[in-house]
């Protein structure tokens, strides 16, 4: 898992040989009748970082929902880890057991403390000791910067530290892949950063990342593809510099002109 | 005037920068906002509204609190053999409470017609169950676990021996008609609310789960439960039960009333469960199963504890309730609390005008120290719980 990834940097020369981390081939999703993902086809290779962008309401959340099954997709399939999603219960387990997800609204667990937080999806779950656990816990919050909050609830820290305690949380059950869902939409500006930085460090160390943002200087920065999306599909799919020096879609130039005005 | 050249602003007048200088020094505040008098002030007669219900208030106490306190204690009877000592007499013209009658009926009021040389088996049985209470509710008392287990399992198995009596350890059966007072009343009241909860949540679940055929049916029984008195419920359960099912299959009375109390409790239960459930944020679910977490272990550690939190009050409102309804068991016979008091009241060896004043003063008291205590516990565990969740 971890370990693999670690010499990720090298194994990034020969992307073909590497392994396939998330495939998606043409998902299509409905909302009641609105056609909200339309033949969508994706394939990200293991130590990818992958940033989705587009307008509200384009699918770029949906999609990366589809991914952990948190949405069911309707036709086409998804592959994670090598897991096909499908109806099967187990299936599903098996995938989020893989995937690390951080919201939006960080979603942590307001009654729990920050170290119980980490701990227990890797005890309950992963069926690790519980000292075990808190270990590799106290580990991943002093790499996010917030050791030092372990015992205190969600509510009394900043939005800032508690998105990182959220990353914590996901990083806990050491998943293949990464989910980011806006991680830092809701935050005050001046902790943007301090998220990014996270997620940054996690990019250098060859974490797969699926990453939904409007952030476009960390885009630039870690991205290895960006993908934009507009009424359910894929409109625009390229590296970085190109994306934003040279895209080529009518909708893309319109998007990056509004936004990097 | 000023030690620093800094100050210019405040002399140069116009729109000109201005640094402080010098502290402004602590004065005391002004003697009409602090003290009795400042307290006086803002809490009873902030408004004219507010001075008007505080006399309105205190008028109402005046023409309450002086007879209550005549009744119940100046010109109470505590001594005495028998109703005579309880009569207006020359030397008692004015006769309040007749606590000698309380005394006289106290074992009674508190055993029923258990028998007297078994009355220690429901003495420990008090002990017991209020110690079991202390360990389980005391947030801070050792080993909560063992607690838990000591009450849900342990005090109702011990209970029923010690209770109904078991032959093999020297135990003297003793039939449920012969329970009363004190004893029905807590055992009914105890066995509703242990198992109201724990039912109420399943059904609560059962009524949200994404399954047909299981919310069907949960929600079919809270409605039919709900919808029907629970004076019927009692009379379905000890006449009609046994219309159907012949004698031998036929559970004891008290035990059958037990069963009605306790599903009818659940039903309301499983509603008050369900606003709370309600209001836990679909994130929680969405983060707890991107974690991994499975159904059961999801309620277990993420949506449980924080719908009990917030329903807290409810809870304890159903069990207040459901204390108080237990005295409907007399209907069918059982002879509880308020049944014991109705039975001696009516005994010719104490009736006086005062007799039933007094019984009921006691039913009252009983009744309103327990609710008392059950209110207390919620708010200290509302206050707790709420440290380190204020946002």
């Amino acid at each position: 898992m971890i370990k693999d990834v670690s010499n990720a940097p090298a194994l990034r020369e020969e992307s073909e040989q590497r392994p396939v981390a998330v495939e998606l081939i043409g998902v299509n999703k409905w909302f009641g009748k609105f056609h909200v993902l339309r033949d969508v086809n994706l394939c990200v290779t293991s130590g990818e970082r992958i940033v989705i962008c587009g307008p509200s309401g384009s699918g770029k959340s949906t999609l990366i929902r589809c991914i952990n099954a948190l949405e069911e997709h309707e036709q086409g399939r998804v592959i994670v880890a090598g897991v096909e999603l499908s109806q099967d219960l187990k299936r599903i387990d098996e995938v989020r057991r893989e995937t690390g997800m951080v919201f939006q609204q960080f979603n942590l667990f307001p009654h729990l403390t920050i170290l119980e937080n980490c701990t227990l999806a890797p005890i309950w779950v992963r069926r690790r000791p519980a000292r075990e656990a808190e270990d590799l816990a106290r580990q991943i919050l002093a790499k996010v910067k917030i050791p030092e909050q372990a015992d205190k609830y969600p509510g009394q820290l900043s939005g800032g530290q508690q998105q990182r305690v959220a990353i914590a949380r996901a990083l806990c059950m050491q998943p293949k892949i990464m989910l980011f869902d806006e991680p830092t939409s809701a935050l005050d500006p001046e902790m943007v950063k301090e998220v990014l930085d996270t997620m940054v460090e996690l990019a250098m160390e060859g974490m797969t990342m699926l990453v939904v943002t409007h952030e476009m200087g960390f885009a630039r920065q870690v991205a290895d593809r960006v993908v934009f999306m507009d009424e359910g599909q894929i409109v625009e799919m390229a590296a970085p510099d190109r994306f934003f020096d040279n895209p080529q879609h009518e909708r893309t130039k319109q998007f990056l002109g509004q936004i990097l005005r | 005037m000023s030690h620093s050249t800094v100050s210019g602003g405040a002399r140069g007048g116009g729109i000109g920068a201005f640094v402080r200088d010098e502290r402004a020094p602590a004065l005391p505040a002004p003697a009409a906002t602090i003290g009795g008098f400042g307290w006086l002030r803002a809490n009873l007669f902030s408004t004219p509204f507010n001075a008007l219900l505080t006399l309105a208030t205190v008028a109402l106490a005046l023409l309450i609190i002086p007879p209550l306190v005549r009744f119940l204690i100046i010109d109470a009877v505590w001594e005495g053999a028998d109703r005579d000592a309880c009569l207006v007499s020359e030397a008692r013209p004015v006769v309040g409470a007749c606590w000698a009658f309380a005394r006289d009926r106290l074992a009674y009021f508190v055993y029923g017609s258990f028998p007297i040389p078994e009355r220690w088996r429901v003495d420990v049985f008090f002990v017991f169950l209020a110690l079991s209470i202390i360990w389980i509710l005391r947030i801070d008392a050792p080993r909560r676990d063992l607690a838990a287990w000591n009450f849900f399992v342990v005090l109702p198995s011990v209970s029923i021996v010690l209770l109904s009596g078991a032959k093999l350890i020297g135990l003297a059966p003793v039939d449920t008609t012969l329970w009363g007072g004190v004893l029905v009343t807590i055992v009914v009241a105890s066995v509703g609310i242990v198992v109201s909860l724990p039912l109420g949540v399943l059904l609560a679940l059962g009524r949200r789960s994404t399954m047909p055929a299981v919310r069907l049916v949960c929600t079919l029984f809270i409605e039919i439960v709900r919808g029907v008195p629970l004076i019927t419920v009692l009379f379905m359960a000890s006449v009609m039960l046994p219309l159907f099912v012949p004698p031998v299959w036929t559970p004891d009375k008290l035990i059958r009333a037990l069963v009605g109390i306790a599903l009818f409790a659940s039903a309301y239960m499983a509603e008050v469960v369900r606003a709370g459930l309600q209001a836990v944020a679909r994130g929680q679910y969405e983060a707890a199963a991107a974690v991994g977490l499975g159904y059961w272990q999801l309620m277990r550690f993420i949506v449980l504890p924080q719908a009990l939190r917030v329903t807290i009050p409810n809870i304890v409102n159903s069990y207040i309730a459901l204390f108080k309804d237990t005295t409907l068991v007399f209907i069918v016979g059982i002879f509880d609390l308020l049944k014991t008091i109705e039975v001696a009241r009516a005994d010719p060896q104490w009736a006086t005008p005062v007799t039933s004043t007094t019984g009921y003063a006691i039913a009252a008291i009983f009744y309103l120290t327990f609710c008392y205590m059950m209110t207390r516990y919620a708010m200290r565990v509302e206050r707790r719980l709420g440290v380190g969740l204020g946002r």
